[in-house]
C-alpha cells in the first residue's frame, strides 16, 4: 500500500504568507507537495466556517497563516484572526480533534524557507497522525 | 418527496386563502415580501421550482403560530421543512447565521470516527451514575461557549443547573460521554441525510445506555426526540422536559424552595409551546416558587411570539425587529427577569440586546434567566 499522504489546506494572507509561499517557490525550496493554498486578502477574515469546511470536505490538516503583529496590512488583522483560532481550537477540542491538525502561523513576506519549513513539519506531523476522522465520512458520500 | 406528495401529505389543498397565517406570521409582520399564503399559493398554482430555489422559504421560522390559527389544518411549518429538503438539493440553503460553522459542526459529527470530549466541563461538583436509568441529554451547550462568548451567553450554566436540580432530587443521571447533535436544525433546514445519520446513532447508543428516561434541559432536542425521532428510529424510551420532571415532582411534593422575591415573565419557546403544547409545567414550576410573582406578556402561551430565529438560519433585520418587539412587550409587564425554558431563545434576546439600538428607540434591555437557574437557585445552588 502507498504511503499515506495527507491533504493540507493552507489560508495564507495576500501581503505576507502567500508571497513567503511565492519566494519559496522562486528561491527552488523544495517542501511536500501535499499543500493547497487559499489565498485570502487577511488572516482575519478567515472564519471558522472556513476551517471546519476544509475537513468536512476531507482535508487532514488546516494552516491558517498572515502577517506577524506588527506587519499586518490592515493594522491589527492577526490580532483577530488569533481571537478566532482561540474559539475555533475549543470547538475542534470538543469535536475531539488532535490539536496538531489545526495551525496557525505567522510567516512574513521574506520568510520562504519558514514557510517550507511549517510545511515540512505539518505533512511529517500528519503522516504520524494518519487519516483525518471525518474522512469516513467523506468517503461514504464520494 | 416531490412538492406534490408533500402538498398531500400536509394538507395544503385545504387552504382557503384566508390569510389568517399572514397576518399572525411573525416575520411577515416586519418583512412584506414574506407570506405563508403566497407560499402555499405558489405550490398549489404550480410554481414549485421558483418557490424551492427562493431564499425565502428559508425565513419562515417554523413556529406554529399559523398552525394553530389555520382553519383548514394546513401543516404549513412541516410543508416548510419538506420544501427545504428540494431546495437544498436545488443548492439553496438559505442564509446560515454564525456563517455556518454551526451547520458545519452539525455535519461533522456525523463522522462515526470521532472521539468527543465533551464532558470536560463536568466537575466534582455533581453527581453522575453509569448505572442511572435517567439520562440527561447535554446537547450542543459544549460547543456554544466560543461562538457565543461576545454575547456574554452560557449554555453550559443551563446544563449544570440542571444537573444540580436533578441531584437535589436525588437523582444521579447518566450522561453519554460521545452523544451527537440531535439533528434538530439539519431537519429543519432540508438536510435530512444528516439528521438521519444523528438520529441512528444517537439511537443506537441509548439503547447501548439502557435508560428508561431521558431529561432535556433544551426544547428543542425535546422536540426532535418526541416527535421525529420516532418516524425514523426506535427509541423506546420517555422523553421529559426538565420542566415537566419538576413540576410532576412538585405535585407529589418532594421539592423544596426557597424564597426569591421576584416579578417575572415568561416566554414559551416556540418547541415546547405551541409544538408540544406545554405550557402548564413550566409555569407550575414558577407559581411554586415563593416569592416569584409571575406576570403574563400581551402575547402568551398559544400566542407568544417566537425569539425571532430558528435552525440558525436566515437571520436577519427582521429577526432583531421580532425580538426586539418581544423585548419590549417584556418590559412592558414590569418584570425584572424574563424565564424561557430553551437556551436558544436566550442567544437569541442576549445577542438582540447586545446591540445598543438607536438614540430615540433603545433595545429594551431585560435579564433573562433559563428556568433550570432559576430552579437550581430556588432549591438553594449558590451562584
Amino acid at each position: 500500500m502507498a504511503e499515506f499522504e495527507p491533504l493540507i489546506i493552507a489560508f495564507c494572507c495576500n501581503w505576507c504568507t502567500y508571497a513567503a509561499a511565492d519566494l519559496a517557490g522562486t528561491s527552488r525550496i523544495r517542501y511536500p507537495a501535499n499543500v493547497r493554498i487559499v489565498r485570502v486578502m487577511c488572516s482575519s477574515m478567515v472564519n471558522p466556517f472556513y476551517v471546519l469546511k476544509a475537513f468536512e470536505g476531507g482535508a487532514d490538516g488546516v494552516l491558517v497563516a498572515g502577517c506577524h503583529q506588527v506587519d499586518c496590512h490592515y493594522i491589527d488583522g492577526p490580532e483577530k484572526c488569533d481571537s478566532m483560532v482561540e474559539g475555533l481550537r475549543e470547538m475542534l477540542h470538543v469535536l475531539g480533534l488532535d490539536d496538531e491538525r489545526f495551525r496557525r502561523e505567522m510567516v512574513s513576506a521574506s520568510e520562504g524557507v519558514i514557510f517550507a519549513q511549517v510545511i515540512r513539519d505539518m505533512v511529517q506531523q500528519l503522516k504520524r497522525l494518519g487519516p483525518s476522522p471525518f474522512k469516513t465520512k467523506t468517503e461514504a458520500l464520494a | 418527496m416531490n412538492l406534490d406528495t408533500i402538498i398531500q401529505e400536509t394538507k395544503t389543498y385545504n387552504c382557503l386563502e384566508c390569510g389568517k397565517c399572514t397576518s399572525v406570521c411573525p416575520v411577515a409582520k416586519y418583512d412584506s415580501s414574506f407570506s405563508p399564503r403566497a407560499i402555499i399559493e405558489e405550490a398549489l398554482l404550480g410554481f414549485g421550482d421558483e418557490l424551492t430555489s427562493d431564499r425565502e422559504l428559508f425565513s419562515c421560522l417554523t413556529c406554529y403560530n399559523c398552525r394553530n390559527k389555520c382553519p383548514c389544518d394546513v401543516e404549513f411549518p412541516l410543508f416548510v421543512r419538506e420544501a427545504r429538503v428540494i431546495a437544498q438539493g436545488n443548492g439553496q440553503y438559505g442564509i446560515c447565521a454564525h456563517s455556518g460553522q454551526l451547520q458545519s459542526l452539525v455535519r461533522l459529527m456525523t463522522s462515526p470516527d470521532i472521539k468527543q470530549k465533551r464532558l470536560e466541563w463536568l466537575s466534582d461538583k455533581y453527581r453522575i451514575s453509569d448505572q442511572s436509568d435517567v439520562l440527561f441529554w447535554v446537547g450542543c451547550a459544549p460547543y456554544f461557549r466560543p461562538i457565543f462568548q461576545d454575547i456574554e451567553f452560557r449554555a453550559l450554566d443551563i446544563t449544570e443547573a440542571s444537573l444540580k436540580v436533578l441531584n437535589l432530587l436525588a437523582i444521579e443521571p447518566k450522561l453519554l460521554p460521545n452523544e451527537k447533535c440531535c439533528g434538530h436544525d439539519a431537519l429543519w433546514t432540508g438536510d435530512v441525510g444528516t439528521f438521519k445519520k444523528l438520529a441512528q446513532y444517537n439511537a443506537a447508543q441509548i439503547k447501548e445506555a439502557g435508560v428508561k428516561k431521558i431529561v432535556f434541559s433544551c426544547s428543542e432536542g425535546y422536540r426532535t426526540f418526541k416527535l421525529d425521532y420516532p418516524k425514523y428510529v426506535d427509541l423506546n424510551c420517555e422523553v421529559q422536559h426538565i420542566s415537566e420532571f419538576l413540576a410532576e415532582k412538585i405535585e407529589k411534593g418532594g421539592v423544596k424552595f426557597k424564597e426569591i422575591k421576584k416579578k417575572v415573565t415568561y416566554q414559551d419557546p416556540c418547541r415546547l409551546g405551541r409544538h408540544l403544547g406545554i405550557y402548564d409545567a413550566p409555569r407550575k414550576v414558577l407559581q411554586s416558587i415563593p416569592g416569584i410573582e409571575l406576570v403574563e406578556m400581551e402575547h402568551n402561551r398559544t400566542e407568544s411570539t417566537c425569539c425571532g430565529t430558528s435552525a440558525f438560519t436566515n437571520c436577519e433585520s427582521y429577526s432583531n425587529m421580532i425580538r426586539k418587539e418581544r423585548l419590549s412587550e417584556a418590559k412592558a409587564t414590569g418584570a425584572e427577569l424574563l424565564i424561557t425554558a430553551c437556551p436558544k431563545c436566550q442567544t437569541h434576546f442576549r445577542c438582540a440586546m447586545v446591540d445598543k439600538g438607536e438614540e430615540h428607540r433603545p433595545i429594551p434591555k431585560i435579564e433573562i434567566m433559563d428556568l433550570a437557574n432559576l430552579a437550581a437557585i430556588a432549591m438553594g445552588d449558590k451562584q
